[in-house]
């Protein structure tokens, strides 16, 4: 192969010689041309005779895609029952050709047959039990764990857990509080028009009131901070699988789930609750606000109404809910991370995976809590 | 057409104010194995990675395959670089891809050669650099330290390059699978025509596959040469790198197997 003459290349070439056994091949043979040959030499190697003759001497330049070219057509052509002999080659393409022959035992061998349907469908329904069993293992180990740290305080990684706090608490209050002002807004905006209808201004208080305390607040809450924190530690323990850091914290005798996990669980089971009461007062806010302006009810009297609409229980219940949300979101973003195998889609996959489905746990379990709590009667 | 394959000439590099090349400049010929070594930190990497448009120095000049590389374009680099193959020193392969599709993903960018055909060219090439057929169905972290290092050599070689770069080819393996890479850099050398140029510490790899080699230092160039006239250079950093105890069992190694 000759690199300096690169520059000026002739379009590889493969034609029928003099003889009807004889083909010729001529050009540069080097992968950036070869496309149109392939076709070629499907239409020229159809009617040969029983001994061929391939003359190369015109072939100009010669790599390891054009040899495996041409070692495949000479292949093709014996396995047709033909004798096949390759001439005129200069020396070190003879030499790239033999070398590409030499290797070529393996080609074509390795490929695995394709799966069946049933295959696929009976691997994919396994592949859901293991996950369901990883997540049952994966919870009582963090339970263990929890235990151990219970009894043994030391064990507990404050610096981790005030971390935490500070990341998925702290740096989440301008979002949360954010998006909640908006909703108080939204919210008291449609049931504007409504109550002005029947002259019922001041129920606005009961309207943003309850159903911000009780269930939208926690909610959006929760989905806020699934999206930002639970999608965080997906990547950050998935990444740390794929340069195995997960195992290098195991040999230095240190539980990836003690310093990893528990402090998550325990840091966002602490300022969930507390994010909650911040957008409690948020949504409130953005709902006084617009009541005032669309329906004329003053910041005391909606006050003054908030407290006898929203009782004590509803409170509690909104913000109750808030560790369960926080523990659900915490064990699947940080289950999802350890799931994470080697490669950098597979991050990107399990971190996805985590949103959606923290984000459907969270909801699922709120639907469940309202179930219950209608059965008791609270 | 000049003989030589890359041309560095005078050139600086700067990183806020600590200074890595100071005058760096060499030439590598066509077909030759160049080795360039020295210390860690020495700038030997960011050489590298100037010489293969990823980073740029400060002034100077490299000129590569008769293009000068500094300034360039992003066509210009494009066309460039699919004259050239690159080794990095983790492999990079990319995760989510079989060692097959690896090589594929290659041909299928740059070339409109038939599904068909790009597998088997692809095929021939993880043979080439030695790995089992059926390492082409795996995953890059399915493959030990050595395979991946030969899994990324074939993906480097899809285009069929005229030059090849290699970083750190044998960091990171056991000598046996060290010494597999080295006799596989002379062979790729010898069959395909090659000129390699590689950054390594491995001085047994230096003994037995490099033609040429350059120690950098300093931000200069201490010495430049075959393993034996370098091995009697009066330079005291070049003296110690091949005299210190590592340097002289290799070395010993390497006159006994002559």
């Amino acid at each position: 192969m000759a690199p300096s003459a690169m520059a000026a290349l002739a379009t590889p070439n493969i034609l029928a010689g003099d003889s009807p056994s004889q083909l010729r091949c001529e050009g540069a043979w080097v992968t950036r041309m070869l496309a149109p040959l392939e076709e070629r030499i499907a239409a020229v190697a159809k009617d040969l005779g029983k001994e061929v003759l391939i003359d190369g001497s015109a072939i100009t330049a010669l790599d390891t895609s054009g040899a495996w070219l041409l070692h495949r057509t000479v292949r093709a052509l014996e396995l047709g029952g033909r004798s096949v002999r390759v001439q005129g080659l200069r020396p070190e393409f003879d030499a790239l050709l033999q070398l590409v022959a030499s290797r070529s035992v393996h080609v074509g061998e390795a490929a695995a047959p394709p799966l069946g349907r049933l295959t696929a469908l009976g691997l994919a329904a396994w592949e859901a039990v293991r996950g369901a069993y990883g997540l049952l293992s994966f919870l009582g180990e963090a339970a263990l764990t929890w235990a151990r740290s219970v009894l043994d305080p030391r064990r507990i990684r404050w610096r981790a857990i005030f971390h935490n706090i500070q990341t998925a608490g702290f740096e989440a209050l301008p979002i949360t509080g954010l998006l909640s002002f908006l909703l108080g807004i939204v919210i008291a905006y449609q049931g504007a028009e409504q109550l002005r209808r029947v002259g019922a201004n001041i129920y606005i208080a009961d309207l943003v009131g309850l159903s911000m305390v009780r269930e939208l607040s926690p909610l959006i809450t929760a989905i806020i901070v699934a999206g930002r924190s639970g999608s965080a530690y997906t990547a950050q323990i998935g990444t740390m699988k794929v340069t195995e850091e997960i195992d290098a914290l195991r040999t230095i005798g240190i539980g990836p789930l003690d310093l990893l996990v528990l402090p998550k669980v325990v840091a966002l089971a602490i300022v969930l609750p507390l994010l909650t009461v911040y957008t409690d007062i948020m949504g409130i806010v953005g709902g006084m606000i617009m009541a005032r302006a669309q329906l004329q009810v003053s910041f005391t009297t909606f006050l003054h109404r908030l407290e006898e609409a929203v009782s004590l229980t509803s409170y509690v219940i909104g913000v109750g809910k808030a560790p369960v949300f926080a523990v659900i979101i915490a064990l699947v973003g940080c289950y999802q991370g350890f799931r994470v195998t080697g490669s950098a889609e597979s991050v990107g996959q399990r971190t996805t995976v985590s949103v959606v489905q923290s984000i459907f746990l969270v909801i699922l379990s709120d639907a469940m809590f309202s179930i219950a709590f209608s059965w008791l009667e609270i | 057409m000049t003989e030589n394959v890359i041309e560095v000439r005078d050139l600086h590099t700067r990183f806020g104010t600590a200074v890595v090349h100071d005058g760096v400049s060499f030439t590598v010929k066509h077909g030759e194995v160049f080795a360039l070594v020295g210390a860690s930190g020495c700038g030997k990497s960011t050489l590298l990675r100037e010489m293969i448009v990823l980073q740029s120095p400060v002034s100077g000049s490299i000129r590569i395959l008769d293009r000068e590389v500094t300034g360039l374009s992003d066509d210009e680099a494009l066309a460039l670089r699919r004259r050239w193959g690159v080794m990095f020193e983790r492999g990079a392969l990319f995760s989510a891809l079989t060692v097959t599709e690896n090589v594929t993903t290659v041909l299928e960018e740059h070339t409109t050669l038939s599904a068909q055909l790009r597998t088997e060219v692809a095929a021939v090439k993880i043979a080439l650099t030695g790995l089992p057929p059926d390492a082409g169905q795996k995953y890059p972290n399915e493959l030990s330290g050595g395979m991946r290092k030969r899994a990324a050599l074939a993906r480097a070689l899809a285009l069929d390059p005229e030059l090849l770069f290699l970083d750190e080819p044998t960091a990171g393996l056991d000598p046996l699978s060290a010494s597999g890479i080295d006799e596989l850099v002379r062979h790729l050398r010898d069959a395909l025509g090659l000129t390699i140029m590689m950054v390594t510490h491995d001085l047994d790899l230096l003994w037995r596959a490099a033609d040429r080699v350059a120690v950098l230092g300093e931000g200069h160039i201490l010495g430049i040469g075959t393993m034996p006239e370098l091995a009697k250079s009066a330079h005291p950093l070049v003296h110690e790198y091949f005299y210190g105890p590592r340097g002289r069992a290799a070395r010993e190694q390497a006159w006994k197997q002559r």
